[in-house]
């Protein structure tokens, strides 16, 4: 649905340039909700806005709906342009129009009868729970609620992909849920594919599937949620799993522990079916060792649960290899821990 | 109380010329001004439709109009105030500098108020595919709404201003009175009755432009 290969942008302010992007590829498929997430300065909003074509690549090409943007005229660019939803952190309303005349805008400018114009905005104003505000203005509403007008305005047009630059960002942890939740059902509802800037974690973790990293105009990683999650490489991602889920054992544990001569550290990662799997359990049943579980944390990303245990184990070499083995065979991760 | 030669008739008179002057030259200078208010900010660096040589060619132009004391401008441009209503005295030639003193004026005072449309509301606007003209129209305009009413009241009330130094040079209103009997015959209740008009003047044009862009702000 959206694809970008190798691209560059480069801002140049007199004497000063900035390369934001430093060759981006990237692939976004029909009905992801897709999650881009840095720390401030990475080259996020940048990137978002390539592909409404608000900035254009210095170098690269830009692919959206089987496209390439960087051959379209003006005209057909604002064409593809209403197919492109944007939601933003500062709503960006229209303080002098109604709620209704905020909604009905991309209509007026496609020049849709009147009608038609009505009963769209009342549709959308229902979808997002907000019919009773039709006459109100921005000013009267709270973020969330002007959040909600935000969305509706960016579905008028119908389009196939909604961009979301930080747009929870502005608002209390309830009603960035809400919004969440919101923009789950357009995906589901709609089938658009949503493109989501963020630079918390949760917000990936509640409703995105596919999710890059970036930092310093570089994407650094990238991937399904849950394997992100599961298994952040880079540095910086590590960072940014911390701050949702702790998947390392705690340093208190890490001093206690008893180096025995017989027993090994594992990191045990379990997605999935198999987590509602009594897996400890079993795999000591099945063997002659003992198990001690130093750390263990359930986390829920995509309806599903990942599990990250640390698991000392002790016993014959022969058994804790078997173990390892069981414990693979019923398709959980395994790593040894040296330290 | 006071000696005075004036008649109601002329005060009348005089209040009745002020106003078309200020009326007139009000509405034509909106006309030229505001495009241009409008042109400056689209073409400005960074503007929806950046226009490097239009907006350097623009900008100082409008600068050194607006650098001109009204009365100076006014003596100056005499020829061409003949060349176009075929006198130089009377309301009707007065309208002419005027028009040239107020559209540069209101072309500063509409690109301020445009400015100050959050820059959001722009982009808003373009990741909807609006087209220049509908930025303008749809967006820009409607935002700055309440702020240009302001802008056009200060004009107004500059206008007023203006017109009463026009009647220096015989350009009549209520200016005119002031000088020719106020002034040089010392006709004090001329003096006095003209300074209450224009406060008055001043004063309504003021409130109903704060009431109005109240008003628009939906406030
Ligand atoms: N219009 C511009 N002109 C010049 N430099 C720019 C412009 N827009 C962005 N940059 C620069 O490009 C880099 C990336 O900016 P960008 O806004 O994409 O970051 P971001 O990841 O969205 O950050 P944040 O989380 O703070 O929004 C920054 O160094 C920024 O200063
Ligand atoms: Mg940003």
């Amino acid at each position: 649905m959206i694809e970008m290969k190798s691209v560059y942008k480069t801002y140049k302010r007199k004497d000063v340039t900035t390369e934001a992007l430093k060759g981006i590829d990237l692939k976004v498929e029909e009905g992801d909700i897709f999650g881009v997430i840095g720390y401030s300065g990475a080259g996020k909003s940048t990137l978002v806005r390539l592909v409404n074509y608000l900035e254009r690549p210095t170098d690269g090409e830009v692919i959206v709906d089987g496209q390439v943007l960087n051959h379209l005229s003006d005209s057909q660019l604002r064409a593809m342009k209403k197919q492109i939803g944007m939601i933003f952190q500062h709503f960006n309303l229209l303080e002098s129009k109604t709620i209704f005349d905020n909604v009905a805008i991309p209509l007026v400018l496609a020049k849709k009868p009147k009608e038609e114009i009505k009963q769209r905005v009342m549709e959308l104003l229902d979808f997002v729970g907000l019919r009773e505000k039709a006459k109100s203005y921005p000013r009267e509403l709270s973020g969330g609620q002007k959040q909600r007008v935000g969305i509706a305005r960016a579905l008028a047009s119908n389009p196939k992909i909604l961009l979301c630059d930080e747009a929870t960002s502005a608002l209390d942890p309830q009603t960035t849920q809400s919004i969440l939740q919101l923009l789950k059902r357009v995906n589901q509802e709609y089938n658009i594919t949503i493109m989501i800037i963020t630079h918390e974690m949760s917000v990936i973790q509640e409703v995105c599937n596919r999710v890059a990293v970036m930092e310093a105009g570089e994407i650094i990683e990238e991937g399904s949620v849950l394997d992100v999650f599961g298994h952040p490489k880079h540095p910086t991602t590590k960072n940014f799993v911390k701050t949702v889920i702790h998947n390392s054992i705690p340093e208190s544990v890490k001093r206690s522990l008893k180096k025995t001569g017989n027993s090994k550290v594992f990191r045990v990662e379990v997605k999935g079916e198999v987590a509602s799997e009594p897996i400890v359990h079993q795999v000591m049943k099945a063997h002659d060792i003992e198990v001690n579980i130093l750390f263990a944390n359930m986390t829920e990303i995509q309806e599903t649960t990942l599990v990250i245990m640390y698991l000392q184990i002790a016993g014959e070499a022969s058994a804790i290899e078997k173990t390892v083995q069981l414990l693979k065979d019923k398709g959980a991760g395994v790593e040894e821990v040296v330290e | 109380m006071f000696e005075t030669v004036i008649t109601l008739d002329q005060f009348l008179q005089a209040s009745i010329d002020t106003l078309y002057m200020v009326g007139m030259s009000l509405l034509i200078g909106s006309l030229v001004g505001i495009p241009l208010g409008i042109a400056l900010v689209v073409t400005r660096p960074g503007g929806i439709l950046e226009n490097k040589i239009f907006y350097s060619i623009l900008n100082p132009i409008i600068n050194i109009v607006r650098s001109l004391p009204f009365i100076i401008l006014m003596v100056a441009i005499i020829p061409f105030t003949r060349m176009i209503v075929g006198t130089s005295i009377g309301t009707n030639a007065a309208i002419v500098p005027l028009i040239i003193f107020i559209s540069p004026f209101i072309a500063r005072l509409v690109e301020n108020s445009l400015l100050e449309v959050n820059p959001g509301i722009i982009e808003a606007a373009e990741s909807m595919g609006a087209t220049p003209f509908q930025i303008i129209w749809h967006f820009l305009l409607p935002e700055a709404f309440g702020s240009l009413i302001l802008s056009i009241t200060t004009a107004t009330i500059g206008l007023i201003g203006a017109t009463a130094m026009a009647g220096t040079v015989g350009g009549g209103g209520v200016g005119d009175l002031a000088i020719v009997y106020g002034y040089q015959r010392f006709d004090t209740f001329a003096m006095v009755t003209t300074v209450i008009i224009l406060v008055i003047f001043v004063q309504i044009i003021q409130s109903t432009g704060n009431a109005l862009a109240r008003k628009a702000r939906k406030e």
